[in-house]
This record gives C-alpha cells, structure tokens and sequence, in this order.
C-alpha cells in the first residue's frame, strides 16, 4: 500500500518524529479557513495530495503569505488533474489538500528506509544533498549517497545513527535528535512491515531544528494480515476496477492497449503481455486469473476485462496443469454465454487433456478462434482487434 | 544424479493435513515422491493420506528419518515453520506458501545465514526431479528425465518452457521454481552453483522476470564459472514501472529491474536470451543440437 504524504505524517508524529505544525487536509475550499487557523501563523504551504513525485514542478506545492492567497490557491488545486514526470503521462485528480505552516529551510538532508532485495534486510539511504530526486542522485552523483543496513529485528545501533550524522554534517549539538529521529524511522519501518519510509526532505531550520518536510511511507500487502490499521485505510493508487478485481482474487492492473488479456499465473501473465507487444499489439491489462481456473472465476475475469471499454479483442491463454483443460474448456464456455461476449475470443490452451480442451471448444458452436501456440494466439488476438477498430 | 531432491529423498509435508497440503501431498505421492511424515501440531499420532502425522518437526525426524520440508502452512505462520524445519535437521526446506511478509522473509534468512540448509521459495511451485521427486505443486507429466536444468521464478511459466522442452524431447535434470518474493531462500546464483557442479545437467534454462536484480547477478556469475550453455527468457518487458505484477518481487522500482537490463546483462554475458515464450524450446533443441535430445 502506498500512503499520502499526510498520512505518513501523521504516522511520523505518532513515532515522535517531528514534522511541521498541520491544518490538515481539506477536500473543500469552505474547510481552509479552519485549517490555516490550526496550522498557525502564515505563511503557509498547501500541497495535492496524490501519488506521485515532482509535484512541485506540476504546480502542487504552494506558498500562500496572505489568507486570500491561500484562497487562490486552494481553489485551483482542489479537484486539479496534475500530470507529473511519475504518472507516466496519465493526470491525477487531487482530491485531498495537505495545509501545513512553511518551515524556513537552512538545510536540506534526504533520508530513507527501504528493503534492500541483494542484502536481504532493510536499508538506512541518505545524502547531504536533499531535496532532489534520489534516482537521479544516485545516476549523477553515486558517490554522495550513503547506505547504512540496518538488523531486520533490532533496527539501528546507535552507534549507526551516531555515525551517520558525522557522515552529513549534522551540527554537533544536534546528532542527539538526528540519532532520535533516525531511530524512529526504522521503527515505523519494521513495526508498519514497510517497504520504504522516505523523507524528502529532511530539513535543519535556521534555528537547527530537524523536520520532516515530506513524507512516503509504502507498506507490505503481504502483511497487512498483522497491519490491521492499514488495512483499514483506503486503497489510494487502485482503480476502481483493480479493487473490485482484488475483491474477487484476482490480479489485474489496467493498461493503455486494446486486447484484454486472461492468463493463469503471474509470470506467465506478464509473458502473454509481451508477446502480443512482441505481435505488434498493445495489452489492454495483465490479468492473472489464478490458479485455478474455474467458471465462476473465469466468469468474473470476463466481466473485469469487458469492463474496460478499450478491449477490441479477448485473448485467453491457460497452462492446465494440475486443473485439466477439459474442464478448464468448460469453465470459459460457461463463462462466454454467461457474460454475452461481443468481442473476438482467441483462446490458447496448453498442458494436461489439452486434446480434449480443444475439442470441446471446437464443438460447441460458439464464435471463438482456437490457436496452438501462444504466438499464434497473439497473432490472432492482434489481427481481431485490428479488424474491429 | 540431480540437483536437491532425488528418488531417496524423504519428505516431511508441513501443514498436510491441510487443503492445500492433501490435494498436492497426494499429487506427490502418486508421482512416486517418498512422502514420510505430516506435521500439524496437535494431530500428532494421526495418518493422513497412510502417511504418519507428527506435532513437531522434531519428532518427525526423529521417527522418519525425513530429510527435505515441503511447506503448504498459510503466511502468518510460514516463517516459523521454515524455522522449524531448520532447526529439526531438515537440510532441503521447499516453501510452497505465497503471501509472507518481507520482513519475515530477511529475519529467516538471518536465522538461517551460516547454517548447512537449502531453502527454496517461498512463493514458488516447488522442486521436482523427473522421474525421481516431486515436492511441489507442478503438474508431474509434463515433465521428462533429462539432462536440463531449469531454474525460475514464476510458476505456470516454468510449467510452460518445461511443457516445450519436453515437447522437443529434452527432458530436465532438476526444475527449481525459486519464488517471485523479493526476498527468496534461494536466487539464480545459488541453483546455478548446484547445476554448474551436477554432472547430469548439461545446459540450464534460467526463467526471470522483472524486478531486482537476481538476473543480473547470475549473469555476472555464469559469465565468470559456468561452461555450461545456458538460456534465458525474461518476462515483463511490458510491464508497467512501480506497479507489482502479481509477485510481490515482479516490480520496477526507481528505474531499475528492468526487462532492458536484465535482458542486456544477460546477452553481455553471452546468454542466449529468447524473446519469444513460445520459441524456448525450440531454441535451447536447435542450439544443444539434436544428438543432444536423441541421446537422452
């Protein structure tokens, strides 16, 4: 799960780390007033809350001096459609409003937790350059990032926490909160099963006061089992029809193309995507349908992807293994005349009484176009949704 | 011989009992695999299946003689059970289970560090040796007896390339489904070892996917102590970046993990890397030759 910048916020705070004073988030215009009057005296910076990095660039970060400028800008960007560098040209409507009190900024610090896959335990990421894309930091400028692993049940020593203030340049009398605040990180990363906690940036005011400006927090779905307070929270970065899939189990994520796309198993989803790319087509989703294989599954797999009004073309592609094909066969013809297909099917099936699978698809009089190998199905797929354009 | 499991492997079913567990125990005992013992604690001194239930790994050793772990325990309690299996002796633990926890997955692999166990999965399909032993839940019949190895991380796209060489009348040494976690018991490094050093493996297919950088790894490794061919497929070239593609480890994350840079690691390795699923196959027949597939 991926969570908003207030909301990592509030989880920081709850942590003791210190971030700036907040009026919340408002959905509404009417709500600022309130807002500023909680955040404090002006001035003030509002922020959209989606998703996405660079939105300072996308003009969702602003400084308001004046109330009537908070106004201004809080009716311009409640309800924006906001197209960053990270949203891979798709715009994000900014629903929510973050108003928090400006901090003066003497010093800019990024700091993170993330999991580190090649060591197999978390990770401590930081740079005494802040403020920056970290990816781009870490292409340019190698050498100015600094990684401390960190024990996956104890979190950081504090020697750790000691040893990576010196290495930034936290002022002396400082490296006590910084050991505090680097310590808190860690605990929300393993006590939230996160799988990064970032904060960009971590500021030094004037005053030498650390703040958390920004804040990321993107949590384990595997453990949301344990993590009963996230699992409560909203799904922010699922589609409407991603989440009524997962409700289902099943594994979907929309995409650009027109071919829907229904596979058993996630690796061999993600391969029947690039061989109808490789077909000279463009996957309408990657669709795993799970193991299984039933009708009923294969049913609402149907209703998913003809959802999606993009989808010129149907491509089905199962490995029977230890669900045999045959009935596998009878699961999707089930599944065709329940859901009153209206688009060319192509149907590949492969792997145990495979003969039969396609006999009985064969037999049963319903418009579909059978392939023997998933190139052929591709092929087929890609040339149907062609003709149907 | 093979990789991990052969025909004298003696299983210990974790969680036998169980749906999951029964249906595919079953599946593996008709495939000829030697099921020993079930564990599930607090139906100790039970047969399920005419195999002898156990509360504890312990005891299970201890009375069977089990030495390899199949695990179909649910998630919040997969780790321990892993744990358990470790500390029972158990030298080969397979880790059906999908939806574990991360940080359960790096404080195992902490536990386990140093000691003489080989753990595969979780997330994965298991491991079979055709012919031989089947510790997982692949179907048993696509495979056949061979001479390659083949190393992945996702399931029903093994079945696939294995479905293919088959096809073309090369049968499989070893077929390890490694897991598509992002934290695994074992990567491609690891499994490439044990097929670099099994005289009867003679050429490897390795299967990745997006997200982190186990391929790239392995490639580093088969370009410096590997004179066996090997084979790659990669899946996910279209893969939308930050999005998880079903595995929990298939994700591109701050521009790396790419198709594009495993693909080119691989190739830099002088791996031949198929772009097509379906020629897989048909590409590792064509290059081993075709006395190759005759002999076995």
């Amino acid at each position: 799960m991926k969570l908003l910048e207030y909301e990592a916020k509030e989880i920081f705070a709850k942590y003791g780390i210190p971030v700036p004073q907040s009026g919340g988030v408002i959905t509404d215009v009417q709500q600022l007033p309130e807002a500023l009057k909680k955040a404090g005296s002006g001035p003030w910076v509002l922020k959209a809350q989606v998703l996405a990095g660079g939105r300072g660039k996308a003009g969702g970060v602003k400084i308001a001096k004046t109330e009537a400028e908070a106004q201004t800008i809080a009716q311009a960007m409640v309800g924006m459609k906001m197209v960053t560098h990270q949203t891979h040209g798709k715009a994000l409507v900014v629903r929510e409003v973050l108003v928090n009190k400006c901090s003066d900024i003497k010093r800019e610090i990024y700091i993170s937790v993330a999991m580190d896959r090649k060591g197999e335990r978390p990770i401590i990421i930081a740079s005494a350059e802040g403020g920056v894309a970290i990816e781009e930091l870490a292409k340019d400028k190698p050498s100015a990032i600094l990684k401390v692993p960190i024990d996956p049940v104890r979190g950081i020593e504090p020697f750790q926490a000691r040893n990576l203030a010196f290495k930034l340049g936290i002022p002396a009398k400082e490296v006590g909160s910084f050991g505090r605040f680097v310590t808190a990180l860690a605990k929300v990363f393993l006590e939230l099963d996160a799988s990064l906690v970032e904060v960009n940036p971590l500021i030094i005011t004037p005053e030498e006061k650390l703040i958390a400006l920004d804040g990321k927090i993107v949590t384990d779905d595997n453990a949301l089992f344990r993590q009963k307070a996230l699992a409560e929270r909203p799904d922010h970065e699922s589609t409407d029809l991603e989440l009524e899939a997962k409700k289902v189990g099943i594994n979907y994520i929309g995409l650009d193309g027109d071919i829907g796309c229904m596979v058993n198993g996630a690796g061999l989803a993600m391969a029947t995507m690039d061989t109808v790319a490789l077909a000279g087509g463009m996957p309408a989703n990657f669709l795993d349908v799970g193991g299984g294989a039933t009708a009923d599954q294969v049913t609402a797999a149907f209703k998913i992807i003809l959802t999606d009004p993009k989808v010129k073309a149907v491509l089905i592609n199962i490995f029977g293994g230890i669900m045999k094909c045959d009935v596998i066969a009878e699961g999707v013809l089930t599944a065709v005349q329940k859901v009153k297909l209206k688009v060319p099917l192509i149907v590949r099936l492969e792997g145990t009484n495979v003969e039969r699978g396609r006999e009985l698809l064969k037999k049963s009089g319903l418009k579909l176009t059978a392939a023997d190998s998933l190139w052929d199905a591709a092929q087929k797929a890609v040339k149907a949704a062609k003709e149907a354009k | 011989m093979s990789i991990l499991l052969d025909k004298d492997s003696r299983i210990l079913v974790h969680g036998l009992t169980g749906d999951a567990g029964t249906f595919h125990a079953k599946q593996c005992i008709e495939y000829g695999t030697k099921v020993v013992a079930g564990l599930t604690p607090g139906k100790g001194g039970t047969k399920h299946l005419d195999v002898p239930v156990f509360n504890t790994a312990e005891d299970a050793v201890r009375a069977t003689g089990a030495d390899a772990s199949l695990i179909f325990v649910p998630p919040p309690f997969a780790a321990d059970s892993i744990l358990e299996a470790a500390d029972a002796g158990i030298k080969v633990i397979v880790c059906i289970t999908e939806g574990i926890p991360v940080l359960d997955m790096a404080r195992v692999k902490k536990a386990l560090a140093g000691k003489p166990v080989r753990l595969v999965g979780p997330n994965c399909p298991g491991v079979i040796t055709p012919g031989q032993c089947k510790a997982g839940i692949m179907p048993g019949y696509i495979h056949k007896p061979g001479h390659v190895g083949v190393v992945s991380r996702s399931g029903t796209l093994t079945y696939e390339a294995v479905w293919q060489l088959t096809g073309q009348g090369l049968g499989q040494s070893t077929v390890v489904g490694i897991g598509g976690d992002p934290i695994a018991g074992s990567n491609f490094t690891d499994i490439l070892k044990l097929f670099q050093a099994d005289p009867e493996t003679q050429a490897v297919v390795l299967i990745g996917e997006i997200g982190g950088t186990a391929e790239e790894e392995a490639a580093a490794y088969i370009k410096a102590e590997m004179n066996k061919p090997v084979f790659a497929f990669i899946a996910g070239r279209t893969a939308p970046p930050g999005r998880r593609m079903g595995h929990a480890g298939a994700i591109i994350e701050g521009g790396s993990g790419t198709h594009a840079s495993k693909a080119a690691a691989l190739k830099a390795a002088g791996i031949t890397v198929v772009e097509n699923l379906s020629g897989i196959g048909e590409t590792v027949a064509k290059d081993l030759g075709p006395a190759f597939a005759q002999a076995r």
